[in-house]
């Protein structure tokens, strides 16, 4: 007996229950790293099995800002740079909520780049996502922070000479208590990593290096997204723990990725309360939480 | 709503309107303060930050007035009433993040205790020439409220009344103060809590699935979504629909940005404050807002004296710019007088409201100091000619 396809079509999307299905088709082009970057959050929050009502996702601007507008999620879209204090002050008035900021690396680390390494130092718990695309993709492919030397952009037209932040390092030393890179390839380590973060009290940093084929691949003629995907697979070197100096990435080179960071440390709301006892003894309170209001 | 009688001070105090201002947010319920510290406003988080601790509030000394601007707009959408303070050039940086309070439609206050300008300018004297930065200082097309105190007990007050104002419109409202406000010590009476009116955030009461972030209501005013209700609503500094879904088209942005300019208009008659004074059979008008509404009295009171028909209009709020009022008194008065610390800001919509019906004059100076009382009594005479 041949089976109609009809029979084999699933009403509802995998999906669905994640994602605000009134909103797609995404804005992404095809073989964009961030289709599975965000299945990877997804597949995440259900094996986590948390209360949806309990989790916001925060973004700022770029194409990865757009991710706060495709989770079916109370979600943020913020200004450019700003993702990670919106997300620190919603984190404060709700401390029972997971807040998960999800953006990109021109965003996070160029123009929200203070805010990410002071939130990293005072330890608030949150968890940032940064998918690394190398370059500025929304306005068109300019030169990021993160892109490699001589890799060529818009606006490095001739090849980058900026030396490139080493992402995993800068969370690290500014006070990250977990921290993680995996490429858009590792659906699975990533699910695993981003489950860590979550789960992790305190500030987590996973970075995400994903295929942009539309511009840094086109840009630099490294083929089609495909073709990254193929060089990552063969160029990925898994290296937990690893001596964060030695991670960095340079153009088209073999690429360190693993567990990095997993330590303890007393969070942003744990040392305020810890300050609180030790001023004022037992007339502090621990803090709990904002004044509800709803 | 009262206020909780465990956020007020209440009694007599000798206090300096930062520190009124702090007492102000505190007495009004705010409990998340995100600041930066910057000169003549530093008082308000000092403040803030010694008295939070044992009253569940948290103070956060950010790293900067972007982050500080952008914490108090995330602390609200999580249900907590937020504010922040600056000064100079910390009001250049909030701009960004003012117009993202702006366009979310979220409550908070920000105080702006004004000093000489442009750029570092003049970090510890007054000035009054951030007012047309609060008016359009951040880019796009809006409206905003902004309130000006005198006092450091007009501080107190209008901090409490900023707040009420911000839930009840749904958006950031500014405290517009100055140096000489900031740090000027004066009696402060803290009336007791049940005299305190607290107007308490409108939530939806629409099911998950139903409730929309912006939906249109009569008095164009959405309720807010609250978080962390299966509401799984979503917002954004895009231009936006009534869902809070971007959408990139010339009908979509009329409607958003029309309902953030119209639900200002249709309420101003509401949120405009002016207080006058002998201004029913007067010759000539003097206008004047925050610390110069006192520094003009010993001139006024000499013209009176002298039998000039004068009146006077000290704005209590700024913005919404008084137009109806003025077009009125246009019509009927000689001169309207504005007297500010810029070379002519709200002087500007003075004159333009006036529209050549009576003559306008302003008495302004670069800041760093208050009017000389002689200056305003000279133009009061050349005015009522």
């Amino acid at each position: 007996m041949s089976v109609k396809v009809e029979e084999l079509v699933r009403e509802e999307h995998p999906m669905e229950k994640l994602l605000r299905m009134d909103r797609i088709p995404h804005i992404w082009c095809p073989t964009c790293g961030l289709g599975t970057t965000v299945t990877a959050l997804a597949a995440a929050l259900e094996q986590l099995e948390l209360d949806l009502d309990n989790v916001a996702v925060v973004s700022g601007i770029g194409c990865t800002g757009r991710v706060a507008g495709y989770m079916k999620l109370d979600s943020f879209h913020t200004t450019h740079g700003r993702a990670i204090p919106f997300a620190l002050g919603l984190h404060i008035a709700r401390p029972d909520l997971k807040v998960i900021v999800f953006s990109g690396d021109g965003d996070l680390i160029s123009i929200g780049g203070n805010h990410l390494i002071h939130t990293a130092r005072r330890n608030v718990d949150l968890t940032v996502i940064c998918v690394n695309n190398f370059i500025y993709a929304m306005t068109g492919g300019q030169v990021a922070p993160t892109t490699p030397i001589t890799a060529r952009s818009a606006t490095s037209p001739y090849g980058n000479y900026e030396h490139p932040f080493n992402l995993p390092l800068l969370a690290a030393s500014s006070g990250a208590v977990y921290v993680a890179r995996w490429t858009a390839l590792h659906v699975r380590r990533l699910t695993t990593a981003i489950k860590e973060a979550i789960t992790k009290p305190g500030f987590s940093f996973v970075e995400v290096i994903a295929p942009c084929s539309t511009l840094y691949a086109r840009l630099n003629k490294l083929g089609s997204g495909l073709d990254l995907m193929k060089f990552y697979h063969d160029n990925s070197v898994i290296r937990h723990g690893a001596d964060l100096k030695e991670v960095d990435i340079d153009y088209q080179s073999k690429i360190a990725v693993g567990k990095f960071i997993d330590i303890e440390k007393p969070t942003y709301i744990d040392c305020m309360n810890e300050g609180g006892k030790r001023a004022f003894g037992d007339k502090y309170k621990p803090y709990g939480g904002g004044n509800g209001g709803n | 709503m009262k206020a909780d009688p465990k956020n007020v001070l209440t009694g007599s105090h000798y206090l300096d309107g930062n520190y009124a201002c702090a007492e102000g947010a505190i007495a009004a319920g705010c409990k998340f303060f995100g600041g930066y510290p910057i000169t003549p406003s530093t008082e308000i988080a000092e403040r803030v930050s010694q008295r939070f601790p044992l009253l569940g509030g948290v103070f956060i000394q950010m790293e900067d007035e972007l982050a500080s601007m952008a914490s108090i707009l995330g602390s609200s959408w999580g249900g907590v009433k937020s504010m922040s303070c600056t000064s100079g050039p910390g009001f250049s940086l909030m701009m960004e993040n003012f117009g993202l309070g702006i366009m979310l439609e979220t409550p908070c206050v920000l105080v702006n205790v004004q000093r000489g300008g442009p750029s570092t300018g003049l970090p510890t004297l007054p000035g009054q020439a951030d007012m047309m930065q609060a008016r359009w200082g951040s880019h796009g097309d809006y409206e905003v409220i902004a309130l000006a105190p005198d006092s450091p007990q007009e501080s107190f007050e209008l901090v409490i009344h900023a707040f009420n104002l911000s839930e009840k419109y749904r958006m950031p409202v500014l405290v517009m103060t100055d140096e000489c406000v900031g740090h000027m010590t004066e009696k402060v009476v803290i009336p007791p809590a049940e005299e305190i009116e607290l107007l308490e955030r409108k939530y939806t009461d629409k099911k998950p699935g139903e409730a929309l972030p912006f939906e249109p209501t009569s008095d164009g005013v959405s309720p807010m979504i609250p978080i962390g209700k299966g509401h799984k609503f979503h917002i954004t500094g895009l231009t936006h629909d009534y869902r809070g879904y971007p959408v990139i088209n010339a009908e979509t942005q009329e409607k958003n940005v029309r309902r953030l300019i119209d639900k200002v208009n249709m309420h101003a008659d509401e949120i405009i404050w002016l207080e006058e004074k002998d201004v029913e059979d007067a010759e000539v008008v003097i206008m004047a807002y925050g610390i110069s509404s006192r520094v003009i009295q010993p001139a006024v009171a000499k013209a009176r004296k002298e039998g000039i028909k004068i009146g006077q209009i000290k704005m209590v709020t700024v913005w919404p710019f008084p137009e109806k009022r003025v077009r009125e008194l246009a019509g009927k008065v000689k001169s309207l007088i504005m007297v500010e610390m810029n070379y002519g800001q709200v002087f500007l919509e003075m004159d333009r409201c006036a529209a050549g019906k009576c003559r306008t004059y302003l008495v302004g100076h670069a800041g760093g100091t208050v009017h000389n009382a002689v200056d305003v009594y000279n133009t009061i005479k050349e005015a009522v000619k």
